[in-house]
């Protein structure tokens, strides 16, 4: 009845269930913060706009971003990662989001921040349908945790429309 | 007990998630500093449709192993609402093409399995250890059984 059996497998269940219960709760405890961020995003240039051999429009900009996300950072927070998307409608699709840009924050202190890039991944649309397209610009956070729940949400900037033509 | 529970749990997992496999281990270093190997995941598969920035896990054609990857490209269709999913690894240099099948350049709806939704660390080492070492993985049974024939109720 008291063997040491028994007992080595009292103190790991009653170990593991506590381990079990405060990761519950430091994620449950996320749900306590309600963040503010902001974000502005800037398009500086057009560098070039074409159409490529294969028909689909490609566009090559210079962003200028501000934001200040260190809000989103709670004591169960490993890290943020955050992305800015453009997303637009063509006839052929009804919804295109193209990732434009993306970081990692670790800590709240980096949290604030500006960056002046090009962008990193290729604007390319599936067609040529690229002329005169109005855009938004989204900056979309996902927030990943030590344990538990992720979070993500976003911050649409619209009013962001490309030129008439190539160049 | 133990394995009574575990299946309990799985079961109920694979209920309230309605995915196949509601658990991924991580097996590579392509999502770090996020998701190290030996973290888990939780999966959830809704008829909500994939967008950017979610980290989805998807097979692709020959290949055995899932892999878990974030979305980085999303264009929809306007008149099937059919999805063309580009991804990539937070830690690789460039995007998941070179992964894909020889000359496939988007992921469908059906090469995803399920996106992930919930996060715990070092968890996932015990399938890795007993998968790559199985001499452990007899020890264990080994001694458990030695456990049960030798104990006196």
């Amino acid at each position: 009845m008291h063997s040491f059996g028994y007992r080595a497998n009292a103190v790991v269940t009653f170990a593991v269930t506590i381990l079990a219960v405060m990761c519950a709760m430091a994620s449950l405890s996320d749900n306590f913060n309600s963040p503010s961020p902001t974000a502005d995003v800037k398009v500086l240039n057009v560098n070039w706009f074409q159409k490529q051999p294969n028909g689909n429009d490609e566009v090559s900009l210079t962003l200028n971003i501000t934001a200040d996300l260190s809000s989103l950072f709670t004591w169960n927070t490993k890290q943020v990662f955050v992305f800015v998307a453009a997303e637009y409608e063509t006839p052929q699709n009804a919804l295109n989001q193209v990732s434009l840009w993306d970081g990692i924050i670790q800590s709240k202190e980096h949290a604030v921040f500006w960056i002046h890039t090009t962008n990193k991944y290729r604007f390319t649309d599936q067609g040529n349908n690229l002329r005169g397209k109005d855009y938004n610009l989204t900056l979309h956070w996902h927030i990943m945790p030590k344990t538990g729940k992720m979070f993500a949400d976003k911050i649409v900037m619209t009013g962001y429309s490309l030129p008439e033509e190539y160049r | 007990m133990i394995v009574t529970s575990a299946l309990i749990i799985w079961k109920g997992l694979m209920y309230v998630t309605g995915s196949e496999s509601p658990v991924v281990v991580v097996l590579s270093g392509s999502m770090e500093p996020g998701f190290k190997r030996g973290d888990i995941l939780f999966l959830h598969m809704s008829k909500d449709p994939i967008r950017t920035g979610e980290i989805v896990v998807f097979n692709v054609d020959g290949r055995e192993i899932p892999i878990v990857h974030r979305v980085i490209k999303v264009h929809e269709r306007q008149d099937t609402r059919e999805i063309d999913i580009l991804t990539k690894g937070d830690n690789n240099f460039g995007d998941d093409r070179l992964l894909y099948a020889h000359g496939q350049l988007w992921l469908q709806q059906h090469h995803i399995m399920g996106r992930a939704v919930g996060f715990l660390p070092y968890v996932g080492w015990v399938t890795i250890i007993m998968t790559e070492k199985p001499i452990i993985k007899y020890l264990l049974i080994g001694a458990l059984g030695l456990l049960v024939i030798t104990s006196k109720e």
